[in-house]
């Protein structure tokens, strides 16, 4: 049929440019992974592009936590930005296709919980009230505020939140329900935290959730809740906060695994520990909170020791504070 | 004929001139939805973006400070891209569309193909990215290069090349034919001194539709791996490394304007906006160009027809 005439004709064509193309090599880093990493890893990038003069090439994609892990453990690409731990699934193909990888964190996100700016009953929210809202069997019936708590009034109960693709989804289930993805359906879910950022600031009655620089940078909006954390204390998310362990359990760290064979170049050596020397600036110049810096030069003797393998075992672990971050050994 | 038959045979006609004069008025009011939809969000576009489009802006690259961003990988990356996409869709669909024509028996396989040609047109352009991702990123090992998302595209607008190839060629007088196949030409001959001469203006006028949808899709270009971040242009031939070959660039990482736009829409701070607006007019006005330019090609085109 003409179809197959074409792809043969097509690929024959290909082949021919393939051949006389594989030849030329540029030294590149390659990065893929999590929206949420994103903003950290390009601004590295840029600017250690800009130290090497373009010498060495760094290319960075947006495919998620969980589409960049694919990639990363078919070999395709040399660093994986991950908003979360690698999950045990990603392990065994890791393994599988024989690719070891070191894991750094390089800052914190909080999540944080946000409501319109004239809501004025809320001043604080327990774990316990949250999952009150967020449940799975608060669908259809968890409707008004007045629900959520006595003192409340008998307003409707509007949700917005990130779909359910994104590891600021899992994070925020997780540490609220106890589940990860384990959520009510009934809430206005975007990809695009923006659309979630005009939905809580138009509706008196709305509660959302999101990354912290997008409150951040919409402080006229938006109204930032104090969580209640295990002591009884009603936080705000704010840097100190997240470094003194005191924002919990929403503070979340995020991490790039770099892939030790390719760990062996140095061009993604001195990537990577351009990363860990200047991490803490950018990160807090792109609204993220920075490790202390004690936990960057951690990171750099765990890189030039080159210790493989996730401190996690697969699982994600809600509310882990930096001190015990760091205190995590492989397994 | 007396008076009064005159008077009413009058106010027909006036009755029939009105509904006349109101179709005209329906008819503009049509044209109207699309051209004003379009008119209100380019000029939203132009209002909030104008302002950031300078010479920076064009010969920048993407940066974490809005206003220090520039779109010159990304519309490097989609001139690249549009131009492999012309490359391989244009022969190819002019070729099919001219066997299909010319050359094809009148029988159900021909049929069988002509319908599927005219259903692949309506196939959600993300299906091509996987099928894209599957047969040239990973059989043909193509990886996420220009040529991968070129000839992506290009599958894309095949059957819109297709048809209007097959629309402009049933368009020339039979006679054409027959007065050359008269004389003993052969039907490559036909084809070549006089199908393919008369109804180039019309291919041309599929090739920019296809084009226009081509410059501003996004999901199969997401889909094979278009990069987000890029801060290089691709190598210009014969300059990379040795052994630089005059096809490098083909291999190379990209990124192309919807995706930068995508990308700066979705960032928290409110420049990005600025910035996504900005480089928004920009592609609407790289698709102006490239209309205006195969136009002009049309008109030459057509000048230099005689019959």
């Amino acid at each position: 049929m003409q179809v197959t005439r074409l792809f043969a004709a097509m690929s024959l064509a290909l082949a021919g440019v393939a051949v006389s193309g594989a030849a030329a090599a540029q030294t590149y880093v390659k990065i893929d992974g999590s929206s949420t990493v994103f903003p950290v890893t390009e601004a590295v990038a840029e600017d250690f592009q800009k130290s090497k003069k373009g010498a060495v090439r760094v290319t960075v994609g947006i495919s998620g936590t969980g589409g960049g892990f694919k990639k990363f453990c078919r070999g395709e690409t040399d660093i994986s930005n991950a908003s979360r731990p690698i999950a045990k699934k990603e392990m065994d193909a890791c393994k599988e296709a024989g690719i070891e990888y070191i894991e750094l964190p390089v800052a914190y996100d909080a999540l944080t919980v946000v409501i319109n700016p004239k809501n004025d009953f809320v001043k604080q929210l327990s774990v316990a009230e949250l999952k009150a809202m967020w449940e799975p069997a608060a669908q259809g019936k968890v409707t008004s505020w007045k629900q959520i708590n006595p003192a409340f009034p008998d307003k409707p109960l509007k949700l917005f939140g990130p779909g359910a693709d994104s590891g600021t989804f899992d994070y925020f289930t997780e540490a609220v329900t106890g589940k990860s993805k384990s959520s009510r359906g009934d809430f206005t879910a975007s990809e695009d935290d923006n659309v979630l950022v005009q939905g809580v600031s138009r509706d008196i009655n709305a509660l959302g959730f999101f990354g912290f620089a997008y409150y951040e940078e919409n402080h006229g909006k938006l109204k930032a809740v104090p969580i209640v954390n295990e002591k009884g204390q009603a936080v705000l998310p704010s840097n100190d906060n997240v470094i003194n362990g005191s924002y919990s359990p929403l503070a979340r760290p995020i991490f790039v695994y770099v892939n030790a064979k390719a760990a062996e170049r140095p061009e993604i050596k001195e990537f990577v520990e351009y990363y860990m020397t200047h991490g803490s600036k950018l990160a807090k110049e792109v609204k993220y909170v920075p490790l202390p810096a004690k936990a960057y030069s951690h990171n750099m003797e765990q890189f030039k020791a080159m210790k493989k393998g996730t401190k996690f075992g697969g699982e994600n672990k809600v509310g882990l504070t930096i001190e015990e971050l760091m205190k995590l050994e492989a397994k | 004929m007396n008076q009064q038959e005159l008077q009413s045979l009058r106010d027909l006609i006036g009755k029939h001139k009105r509904y006349d004069w109101l179709f005209g008025i329906l008819g503009i009011l049509s044209l109207m939805v699309g051209i004003l939809t379009f008119l209100a969000l380019f000029v939203d576009m132009a209002i909030e973006g104008l302002g950031r489009i300078d010479a920076e802006f064009l010969s920048s690259f993407p940066s974490r400070r809005a206003s220090e961003a520039g779109i010159l990988s990304a519309w490097v990356g989609s001139l690249l891209v549009m131009f492999v996409t012309a490359v391989a869709a244009v022969p190819l669909g002019v070729a099919a569309g001219v066997y299909l024509e010319e050359y094809a028996p009148k029988n159900w396989i021909t049929d069988i193909i002509e319908i599927n040609v005219t259903n692949l047109a309506g196939v959600p352009s993300i299906i091509y990215g996987l099928l894209a991702l599957g047969l040239f990123v990973y059989t043909f090992g193509l990886g996420q290069s220009i040529i991968t998302a070129g000839l992506t595209l290009a599958l894309l607008i095949l059957p819109v090349v297709i048809v209007a190839t097959r629309e402009s060629i049933r368009a020339i007088p039979q006679m054409v034919r027959e007065g050359a196949y008269g004389c003993g030409a052969t039907t490559w001959q036909v084809v070549r001194d006089h199908i393919v001469p008369y109804s180039s203006a019309g291919i041309m006028t599929g090739v920019i539709i296809g084009m226009a949808r081509a410059i501003g899709e996004t999901a199969p270009i997401i889909t094979i791996g278009a990069l987000t971040f890029i801060a290089f242009l691709p190598n210009a031939p014969f300059t990379g490394e040795p052994p630089a070959g005059p096809f490098d660039w083909l291999f190379s990482p990209f990124t192309v304007m919807p995706i930068q736009m995508f990308n700066w829409t979705s960032r928290p701070e409110a420049a990005f906006l600025e910035n996504a607006a900005a480089a928004g007019f920009i592609l609407v006005f790289m698709t102006l160009l490239m209309n205006g330019a195969a136009i002009w090609l049309r008109y030459r085109m057509r000048k230099s027809i005689k019959w």
